[in-house]
């Protein structure tokens, strides 16, 4: 990433300066996010698609379904691939080119997060043992980069998986009706997995980073987890973490999770 | 937590598969190590600080810690293709925050000090393996730390947690099914690096980090008594 779009150290400083008072530039809590819109359908073409805004920045996740041969170590199930690209019309830190890790990590971490979930139902997804079965693809466009992307691909994600509907398939050609889809849905099951990150900046824990404070953020922890369990993890950048302050960040993300969930209910129905 | 739940190889629910560690594996590096858990086999060589190339890469506040783990085609029953995955771009990642929070990288600006991991075996657990490796290795290169990271895997087996799952363990299928937690812990007690797959509560989470910070212990042991027999270190 080019030095020039980093956010300036007067500013990180400014930032945890505030932080130590509890305050944020825009005024938002700690555990507060910004506004979510959601809208669901944006690409007639794709299964299911969502488009995903947290205050400025916004994604878009889209869901298609191929038909293929299954792994040899789950001939009954279904296959789950999920791909990121952050696009260079989103921010000017991106360049295009072969996937940077930035994209990678946050194709796998979105990738867990649904796959151990064991939201999907990938025994229902087999046409045929050992020879056919569905895969879904999912995959994440950032649109906008003002921080955050990661929540906002994890909510996109789920909402776009729940919208999905699978297209016809012609088993003697064995082809994929492409544009043509049948009444039925992507099986899920009802515990549905949010994930959402939980950042370290100074002494205080936030959520919902802008980009300023994400490029000054010390720890990020990233948590996948439906209403009882956490299914998958990821703490990324390179500061420690005392114990304690582990167990409060579960906490948090638990608080979060409450109220992002009432959010985004009404579309995940 | 019933302490007489049976694994398959015989070991007790906090018991670490037998631990081999030893320096300077590779003549050629600056530092080098092998560390591994029962089949699982890591190593190690760190090459640097030296400076970085390209020029436009380097760093004028402080150094920069490169890991690159790779597995190597044979290390698993299922040939992998050789060369870079998804999979592990992510695992050199991790394993470069799991090793910063210890190493005085601001005492070389402009510099790079690459860590190489290669996986010759492996039986689940790679990962910390590598790290376990790398920290020995940076160590016997003379790199100023602050301290060593250790690293160990915590599984949940059904509803039952174990400490450095094994290839069979980590493919549980039985009740709640199999959940992979590796941590790496410094041996003062703070974490640098975790990651989940699977099912757990925030409760019994919490267990595996204090059981997780127990077993570092033990491994933060092996690996200085390697140290302790290099000469002149």
């Amino acid at each position: 990433m080019d030095k020039f779009y980093t956010t300036p150290e007067i500013i990180g400083e400014r930032i945890k300066k505030y932080l130590k008072q509890g305050k944020r530039f825009d005024n938002r809590k700690t555990e507060e996010f910004r506004e979510i819109l959601v809208e669901t359908g944006v690409s007639k073409n794709a299964e299911g698609s969502a488009r995903v805004k947290i205050g400025n920045t916004e994604v878009i996740v889209g869901i298609k379904m191929s038909v293929g041969t299954p792994y040899p170590d789950s001939p009954n199930k279904g296959n789950l691939m999920t791909t990121a690209e952050l696009l260079p019309l989103s921010s000017p830190r991106f360049e295009s080119g072969p996937p940077k890790f930035e994209a990678i990590e946050l194709g796998r971490i979105i990738d867990r997060g649904v796959r151990e979930s064991k939201f999907i139902e990938f025994e229902k997804l087999c046409i045929k043992e050992g020879e056919k079965v569905w895969t879904v693809f999912i995959d994440i466009y950032s649109i906008n980069d003002d921080g955050n992307l990661l929540d906002a691909a994890g909510i996109g994600a789920i909402i776009a998986l729940k919208n999905a509907k699978i297209p016809k398939y012609d088993s003697k050609k064995d082809i994929v009706v492409y544009g043509e889809w049948t009444d039925e849905k992507i099986p899920l099951s009802k515990n549905i997995p949010l994930s959402l990150t939980v950042h370290k900046i100074g002494e205080s824990l936030l959520v919902d980073p802008t980009r300023e404070e994400e490029d000054v953020s010390e720890v990020r922890v990233t948590i996948g987890s439906s209403k009882e369990f956490i299914s998958s993890i990821q703490k990324g950048e390179s500061a420690s973490l005392e114990t304690e302050e582990f167990s409060k960040i579960l906490d948090l993300q638990e608080r979060v999770w409450k109220d992002i969930f009432k959010k985004i209910e009404k579309h995940l129905k | 937590m019933s302490k007489e739940f049976k694994r398959l190889d015989g070991r007790k629910v906090e018991e670490i598969r037998p631990m081999k560690a030893k320096v300077g594996v590779v003549p050629n590096a600056d530092g080098s190590a092998l560390f591994s858990f029962g089949e699982t086999i890591a190593i190690a060589a760190v090459y640097g600080p030296k400076k970085m190339h390209p020029q436009h890469q380097q760093d004028p506040e402080k150094g920069t810690l490169r890991c690159n783990y790779n597995m190597l085609s044979f290390s698993v029953t299922d040939r992998i293709r050789p060369g870079t995955s998804r999979r592990s771009t992510e695992i050199s990642k991790i394993t470069q925050w799991a090793l910063e929070p210890v190493i005085m990288i601001e005492d070389f600006p402009n510099m790079v000090i690459d860590v190489h991991i290669n996986i010759l075996q492996a039986n689940a657990s790679t990962r910390c393996a590598g790290i376990n490796a790398a920290a020995m290795a940076l160590a016997h290169a003379g790199i100023p730390m602050k301290n060593l990271v250790s690293s160990v895997s915590i599984g949940k087996l059904d509803k039952q947690l174990v400490v450095d799952v094994n290839k069979y363990e980590e493919d549980w299928e039985e009740g709640e099914g199999a959940t992979d937690i590796p941590f790496t812990f410094t041996n003062d007690g703070k974490l640098t690096h975790i990651q989940l797959d699977g099912k757990i509560t925030k409760e019994q989470l919490k267990e595996a980090v204090e059981l997780a910070k127990k077993a570092t212990q033990k491994i933060y042991e092996v690996q200085k008594e390697a140290l302790k027999k290099v000469e002149g270190l």
